[in-house]
């Protein structure tokens, strides 16, 4: 298929969307607020035929669009999906609805442009995702920006604007030296396609350059430690709706670049270098999940838990070679990248369900600190029992689909190394802990004040949002198979693409 | 009268300059004579009705399928000298368009004003169509003396004398300096002519003639206000009447580009291993300097001042390369710098009240409240500016970078991206104003709803060629190349 298709209507309709949302105004806020979620179930429903039609039996991009877009550069508007993508468009659309409803009476400045902004937004994240020519790619990855910008910084807490400014100017610095690699691919390969730069030869001095400015970009995204600061102060700062889309979604592009251009366009280098990443990896997982212990604040404790079980994505990513040097195999490669994929996946689910839960409560106490909380069973019974479901999925209970993703990547790490498998399963214990000391704190204990004492339980709307979302947590926990069979042969192609050296012989 | 006319077909493609002239004269005496309080109005619809007419002229007579050589090698005819007008056509249009309200409410709009932007118009196209280095002078001076003249026409302002001044004082020297290098070229090659000058460069360049360069380079950088040379732009731009630095700021960027490129990459092209140097060396300290300093301007017309110079230093970049499509780069980046800035002092000018001008950042705070489509025109132009996709101003630099990777100038590329980061924090520092910050009470611009219309229109211009690069790309390609 060359003409538009279904990836564009995914793209822009929520921005179509967004724009009549926009034009509506706050003054018909009732009509928008409607049209919003309209346009957000819409875009979950496209992705159904989607899903329904997606080959699962080939690596090749499919539901292909491809137009002429800039002749100069050699750079189409060229879309198209395969199994690494699709679960990410999939959860793209499914975390706008949440974050819609979830704004529905909370959101009292700009309404409209709330619901706009994360329309839009939605739209060039879908974009990201399918996006199969470079420039395309980097265009909806930039774009992205600014919508986040002014979601921290007008609806964001009080420090909201040293946060988005931290956000954007971290984020634009990575991107820039990402867009240098870039435009040093077309020039060597005259073509932007990610086909093309997958095949492009390479010598190890570029790649080793390549590797690293990718890794600029992906790795603020994602965020690895040492570049993950700007992630708990956006957090904190950010709107309940700023939190779950930069959770549930933002993050896992990061993941997602590391998949589709760090590994295929520089696998010597990704092997030379890949040393580094476990390093970070693993610091990731069990520093910041010490710094996770000592947090305060309810949503700077779910942000850095998110880094540290980010750490299982790029880890379960790069650990393939040490897998094949120990095993002598590449059978177990597969798994670390089913785990990365799967734990990205899951990780959306329970992290946006996560800031949603703190969001319920924030918007009854305005306040974010734990020590405000205290006994919320005895005055939410409802919400307590699916506050603690969802901290029990980011503990990574059986069960939950926490689970799935940490476990693959877990087993993984023992056919690398015995001590890779040690470190990272200290998440097991720390994750625990944090998740569930925060839950006895909050959740637990006699009421702690008379603001939680007047915490009405759950309204409609926000059963219906948690609900679903604990409906699909439990679902890929106990069935994750639907999910590894669509990426079952783009994970292979990718582990065999990794594992070819471009280097001249 | 078959002479007559055989004669006119060699000279037709000057048609434009020809016509530019009468109507100059003929707008002054329309404006000497027709009294009355009207008279600035009038003459400023005959003006925008003149542009009008001038895009047709050049369109028309000024469009030549190749290049086309006239006056005994004095001025030539070729697609970049039309796109070129055009787009100055185009641009001063706008400008007038922007600044009226803004003259006419200051009660400084007399009739000279817009035949001062005629003449200044002019000096661009006769830039455009240089093909010998006396024509390139007379481009110079004749867009140079149009535009002191402009900057003091607030006779009452101090400041705005104090800028004509310095621009005048500063300018002069670098005409001197732009003279002394010609004639040290002409010198040592005997001509005057570019095409010539090209012809007989073809050994290693002498000492004299790499200090006639240099004379040209720096001649260059201060019409274009490149780091060294900046040292006028940050207080032109402030002590101009905004109108003014709109129409400074925006049409002769085109000029000095002609200047620029006539000059070094058809003139002096066999000598361009001196020149892309001293050339790279002003576009890096233009980018560091301009964004740096801009960064601690509190003035919203010194900041993008200061942003023009980190601009100017991008579009230099192209220069550096040497290469045909490092001029192309260069060309897309100046057009597309044209059109951020013509509407972001656009925004000032409609900012402004008749005892307001709104020139201070602080004056932006909560503009959101107060003009939201004002606001979200701002927003546009400053992450067009700052290079965000979707906007144009990513385009841009993606063409100058992907021209400097083609000729292989890594580092080039890497202070390039790293200053656009730098750049970034002062463009989204408005945006941050406009939309975080809570607003004082104050009334809004009284600009009339058409101008608001033209305005919305230009940020679009920076959105639609975001989404949908490739023409404009291609037309830049196609007339250098």
């Amino acid at each position: 298929m060359q003409g538009l298709g279904i990836l564009s209507a995914l793209v822009w309709l929520p921005i179509a969307g967004g724009i009549a949302v926009l034009a509506l105004g706050d003054r018909r806020i009732a009509a928008a607020r409607w049209l919003a979620l309209i346009a957000a179930i819409a875009t979950v429903a496209l992705t159904i035929p989607l899903w329904i039609g997606f080959d699962r039996g080939t690596a090749e991009f499919q539901f292909v669009e491809r137009l002429p877009w800039i002749t100069a550069f050699n750079s189409w508007y060229h879309l198209g999906v395969d199994g690494i993508s699709l679960p990410l468009i999939v959860l793209t659309a499914v975390m706008t609805v949440p974050v819609i409803i979830a704004g529905w009476k909370v959101i009292e400045a700009r309404p409209a442009q709330y619901y706009a902004a994360f329309l839009i937004m939605a739209g060039l994240m879908i974009g990201v995702f399918a996006a199969i020519d470079g420039l395309l790619f980097y265009f909806f990855w930039e774009a992205m920006l600014i919508p986040m910008f002014l979601i921290i910084g007008v609806w964001g807490g009080p420090r909201r604007v040293y946060a988005t400014f931290k956000f954007f100017l971290y984020t634009f610095l990575g991107s820039v030296l990402m867009l240098v690699a870039l435009i040093y691919l077309y020039v060597q390969g005259g073509d932007y396609s990610l086909r093309a730069l997958h095949e492009l030869p390479l010598t190890l001095v570029e790649q080793r350059w390549i590797f690293l400015a990718f890794l600029a970009a992906f790795a603020v995204k994602v965020p690895m430690w040492p570049v993950h600061t700007w992630l708990p102060d956006a957090h904190v700062e950010a709107p309940t709706g700023g939190s779950v889309i930069l959770a549930a979604i933002m993050l896992k592009m990061g993941g997602y670049g590391f998949l589709r251009f760090s590994l295929p366009i520089t696998p010597d280098a990704s092997r030379e270098l890949d040393w580094l990443m476990i390093a970070l990896s693993l610091i990731a997982v069990v520093y910041i999940s010490l710094v996770a212990l000592v947090q305060t604040d309810m949503k700077k404790l779910i942000a850095y838990s998110s880094i540290a079980h980010m750490g299982f994505v790029t880890l379960g990513a790069f650990i393939a070679w040490d897998i094949a040097d120990s095993t002598g195999a590449l059978r177990g490669a597969a798994m670390g990248l089913d785990g990365a994929m799967v734990q990205m996946v899951s990780h959306g689910l329970v992290s946006g369900a996560m800031f949603l839960c703190v969001g319920v409560m924030y918007d009854r106490v305005h306040s974010r600190e734990i020590s405000a909380y205290g006994g919320v069973i005895n005055t939410m019974p409802k919400f307590a029992g699916f506050m603690v479901f969802f901290s029990m999925a980011n503990a990574g209970v059986p069960g939950t689909s926490g689970f799935v993703g940490e476990f693959l990547v877990i087993i993984a790490s023992f056919k690398a190394n015995f001590w890779y498998a040690f470190l990272v399963a200290t998440i097991l214990i720390l994750g625990a802990a944090y998740t569930l000391w925060l839950v006895k704190r909050v959740i637990y204990g006699p009421v702690a004040n008379e603001h939680v004492a007047r915490m009405p339980d759950l309204n409609r709307q926000e059963l219906l949002v948690l609900g679903s979302l604990a409906a699909l947590v439990l679902l890929l926990g106990v069935w994750p198979a639907p999910l590894l069979d669509v990426m079952h042969s783009s994970i292979h192609h990718l582990v065999e693409q990794m594992t070819t050296s471009k280097l001249p012989l | 009268m078959p002479d007559m006319q055989t004669y006119w077909s060699t000279i037709a493609p000057a048609a434009p300059e020809m016509y530019l002239t009468a109507v100059i004269c003929a707008i002054l005496l329309i404006d000497v004579f027709a009294g009355g309080a009207r008279r600035p109005r009038l003459t400023g619809t005959l003006t925008l009705l003149a542009l009008a007419i001038g895009a047709w002229v050049a369109i028309e007579f000024g469009a030549v399928g190749e290049r086309t050589v006239l006056f005994d090698g004095l001025y030539v005819a070729d697609p970049l000298a039309l796109v070129l007008k055009l787009s100055a056509l185009l641009f001063v249009a706008v400008a007038l368009l922007y600044s009226r309200p803004y003259m006419e409410r200051r009660r400084i709009a007399g009739g000279e004003y817009y035949v001062l932007a005629l003449t200044a118009l002019l000096g661009i196209f006769v830039l455009a169509s240089a093909a010998n280095l006396l024509t390139l002078y007379i481009g110079v001076e004749l867009l140079a003396l149009s535009l002191y003249a402009m900057i003091a026409f607030d006779r009452e302002s101090p400041v705005s004398a104090e800028a004509a001044i310095k621009y005048f004082v500063l300018g002069s020297i670098a005409s001197g300096m732009l003279l002394y290098g010609i004639s040290l070229v002409y010198g040592l090659t005997g001509t005057l002519a570019l095409d010539e000058i090209a012809q007989r460069l073809t050994t290693e360049p002498s000492l004299g003639m790499v200090i006639g360069v240099a004379f040209v380079v720096v001649a260059i950088a201060f019409k274009f206000g490149a780091v060294p040379f900046h040292m006028w732009v940050p207080d032109v731009y402030h002590g101009a009447p905004t109108a003014v630095t709109l129409l400074i700021s925006t049409a002769p960027k085109f000029a000095y580009f002609a200047l620029a490129y006539r000059l070094l990459s058809q003139g002096l092209d066999g000598v361009s291993a001196t020149w892309t140097q001293m050339i790279a060396v002003l576009a890096v300290l233009s980018l560091i300097v301009g964004n740096v300093f801009a960064i601690a301007q509190a003035n919203l017309k010194r900041m993008l001042a200061y942003s023009a110079i980190a601009n100017v230093g991008f579009i230099l970049l192209g220069f550096t390369t040497g290469t045909t499509s490092g001029y192309q780069a260069a060309l897309y980046y100046t057009i597309v710098y044209v059109l951020m800035t013509l509407g972001s002092f656009g925004v000032i000018l409609l900012a402004s009240r008749r005892d307001f001008e709104a020139d201070q950042l602080d004056d932006y705070k909560g503009l959101h409240a107060r003009d939201p489509m004002l606001a979200l025109s701002m927003l546009m132009l400053m992450f067009s500016t700052a290079g965000v996709p979707p906007f144009v101003g990513f385009w841009a630099k993606l063409a100058i970078f992907e021209a400097l990777w083609e000729a292989g100038s890594l580092w080039l590329v890497v202070i390039g991206a790293l200053a656009s980061v730098v750049g970034a924090f002062y463009y989204i520092r408005v945006v941050k104003l406009m939309y975080f910050d809570d607003a004082p009470a104050q009334p809004r611009g009284d600009a009339g709803r058409s101008l608001r219309f033209v305005l919305g229109l230009n940020a679009f211009a920076a959105l639609a060629l975001g989404v949908v690069p490739g023409a404009l790309i291609d037309l830049c390609r196609s007339v250098l190349g």
